[in-house]
């Protein structure tokens, strides 16, 4: 039975998830071919419409409850690419694997990446998503070129800087709000081979990560720290820090495609509970502390460590995990992620895996656009209902008394003040939402209305 | 190893294109026929940028029979040698429609049966000049039994299946490889097995399995390989039980 499929049909589906697992209402969706006069009847079902990519934002900004899911998996072939300087053209659901997997041997590298390659480039650009380049290269949203634009009314808009610049602007970072983005035109940047040179030095507390963290930006591209946020006071702070850049000639063999584990199902819930997260976390310190420390690595280990275990998400159990990402300005000082790791552990809730970044002061041209000038905290945590939530209101107040942001890719909680406060362009960027399209995220955090 | 020569035909179904896009990488030469010119514009494109040689493409409506010969006259014109054939198109009846108009169910065998033999045919006089090369059909695990719910598409796909053991046997002294693919149930948006079960695979997990399976000469591929034990299985039961079934 070939090619047994729901194209161009509207259907209610239970397997439209996000990554962080906790929203678990079936989906009404529709998977677009690309072809137009096939799927007007979804663009013309009468009913609020949003792009689908892979689900693997945290929250609601790829949910629709009331409305339909654009599924833009399909929409995979590119359109378009100059091998002179590296531009390349594609639909919306083409994949940064599926770029990585051609591009990467032909001397080409995506500009910004994320920690997975599990992601669309519709849905990198409507994220704005950032990478351990953030300081030498911006946001995603600062290589995008062009985009193409299905708008209700207008029906088929481009858009760039120099054409429809506001709608440009609010599409980038616009969480799938101003429409359907059919293609977009990237500028990849030239790689001399796909491996990557990299050093990882641990630290003891986050002054050093402080004073390490000048000198390791200025010398590599990558750098991103994991921090030990279970740690007892006196260790509070510790971690270590990844570095890397793109390696020039090397004469290493590729390594032939390693096996994906993948999680089968929901683990108990009591599985990454804080003992066991403390362990981990101290096990993988000293892990880190006691191996070597330069090594030439192919780039899908340095760049996707956690693709190689397909569904870790599961492992948080049925009720899911939350992830808090907030950025905090650099002149708030290090002490306020100090602070924050301290509210974790008096919360007895560790984050099985935290991320510190500095990013740099390169402004994306998204109105939205999370990353800006400061310190970026990510922190995993399962779902414990209210303590959990608690939690997170305390860690609100330091983040917005001090002028800080979330990350609304990662967020599956944060109010409307919080939302207005973390950006302040939202005035502006309201006026290009499309009125035929809508997202759970847009009636939670942006409008703020209630279920 | 020299560039490969591939005619795909329905090259605009989902696992035509992951077929096509594997051969693409290796930098082959690729000719393409389908109905939709600006889809195949579209497929050949994206090919092209893959890393295929060369990459025409063709439009015929396929339930014209008249026109199978030219198709064999621009393949061989565009490839020279063919060394892989893939015949992909198909249809999915709707069973009960067919039901009610028989006419329906004659539409829906000649696509799905007589213009695959009719192409077959032609494609063969080929392949026998040549004296070498691979003609691969999908044929389906709906044609190895017939059951109420599908059999006027398992009629066609098996009587597909049973020309093509005959073709395969007619071709053998002419060091032509036939090759009959039978799915199992392909998902064709990409999606994890959520609610869909085990059984269901990508058409590009579908698309490596079968290119594989080709590579190493076999005869009948079943995609994924465990559909050969529930065929096994399922082609073994009793007539006089298998007719009290809702299958």
């Amino acid at each position: 039975m070939h090619d047994f499929n729901y194209i161009g049909k509207v259907v209610k589906k239970n397997y439209y998830r996000s990554w962080g697992l906790i929203q678990k209402e079936d989906q009404l969706a529709c998977v677009l071919s690309g072809d137009l006069e096939k799927d007007k009847q979804c663009y013309q079902a009468n009913k609020k419409l949003l792009a689908y990519g892979c689900g693997s934002s945290y929250g609601d900004v790829c949910f629709n409850d009331d409305g339909l899911l654009l599924d833009s998996r399909k929409l995979d072939n590119f359109l378009d690419f100059e091998p002179q300087t590296g531009i390349l053209r594609c639909q919306s659901g083409v994949t940064l694997r599926s770029i990585n997997q051609l591009f990467v041997n032909k001397g080409w590298f995506l500009p910004v990446t994320p920690g997975t390659q599990n992601v669309t480039i519709g849905g990198a650009i409507a994220n704005d998503v950032h990478g351990k380049n953030h300081h030498q290269a911006g946001s995603f949203g600062c290589h995008v070129r062009r985009l193409g634009l299905y708008r209700s009314r207008e029906g088929c808009v481009e858009c760039s800087q120099d054409e429809n610049q506001d709608l440009f602007h609010a599409t980038i970072a616009g969480l799938g709000l101003t429409g359907f983005i059919q293609w977009a035109e990237v500028q990849l940047k030239p790689i001399e081979n796909p491996f990557i040179q990299t050093e990882k030095i641990v630290f003891s507390n986050l002054q050093d990560f402080e004073t390490l963290s000048r000198d390791v930006d200025e010398a590599y591209e990558y750098t991103v720290a994991w921090i030990d946020s279970a740690a007892a006071v006196r260790n509070r702070g510790r971690g270590v820090y990844f570095c890397g850049n793109h390696a020039n000639n090397t004469d290493q063999k590729i390594p032939s495609s390693k096996r994906i584990i993948s999680i089968p199902c929901n683990a108990p819930t009591g599985l990454l509970n804080y003992p066991a997260v403390k362990s981990f976390n101290t096990f993988y310190y000293y892990m880190h502390k006691l191996t070597s420390k330069k090594k030439l690595v192919y780039y899908e280990p340095f760049f996707y460590p956690l693709d190689s275990v397909a569904n870790w998400n599961r492992l948080y159990g049925k009720k899911g995990l939350f992830q808090y990402q907030c950025v905090v300005p650099l002149k708030a000082g290090i002490d306020l992620v100090e602070e924050m790791l301290s509210i974790c552990s008096h919360y007895a809730q560790g984050s099985f895996l935290s991320v510190l970044k500095k990013f740099g002061d390169i402004q994306s041209p998204g109105m939205l656009s999370f990353p800006r000038q400061g310190y970026t905290l990510a922190l995993d945590f399962r779902n414990l209902g209210q303590p959990t939530h608690n939690m997170f209101a305390e860690l609100d107040k330091i983040v917005f008394s001090n002028n800080g942001a979330l990350y609304p890719a990662k967020d599956a909680r944060m109010s409307k003040e919080g939302f207005m406060q973390s950006f302040p362009k939202t005035e502006n960027f309201l006026h290009h939402i499309d009125p035929m399209f809508s997202s759970n995220f847009l009636h939670r955090a942006i409008l703020g209305e209630q279920h | 190893m020299t560039t490969p020569s591939i005619v795909i035909i329905g090259a605009t179904s989902a696992i035509a294109e992951q077929i096509s896009r594997l051969y693409a990488v290796q930098g082959a030469k690729i000719f393409l026929v389908g109905r939709n010119e600006l889809k195949l514009d579209l497929i050949a494109k994206d090919l092209q940028i893959r890393g295929a040689v060369s990459v025409d493409i063709l439009t015929a409506d396929l339930a014209d029979f008249k026109m199978h010969e030219n198709i064999v006259e621009q393949s061989v014109k565009q490839l020279g040698d063919i060394s892989h054939l893939y015949i992909a198109h198909g249809t999915l009846p709707d069973n009960e429609a067919c039901e009610k108009d028989p006419l329906q169910a004659i539409v829906e065998i000649n696509l799905n049966f007589n213009s695959v033999v009719s192409l077959l045919l032609h494609f063969a006089k080929q392949f026998q000049s040549q004296k070498h090369g691979n003609m691969i059909a999908i044929s389906s695990v709906a044609g190895d039994r017939g059951r109420q719910s599908n059999y006027i598409y398992g009629a066609a796909k098996g009587g597909l299946s049973v020309f093509q053991q005959g073709l395969r046997n007619r071709l053998f002294a002419d060091n032509v490889h036939v090759v009959t693919v039978k799915p199992g149930f392909v998902d064709t948006p990409m999606t994890a097995a959520f609610d869909k079960g085990l059984l269901w695979v990508s058409p590009q997990k579908v698309a490596n399995l079968i290119v594989r399976g080709v590579d190493k000469k076999r005869n009948i591929i079943y995609v994924p390989g465990f559909w050969r034990l529930i065929m096994l299985v399922i082609i073994h039961i009793p007539e006089f039980i298998f007719k009290r079934l809702k299958l």
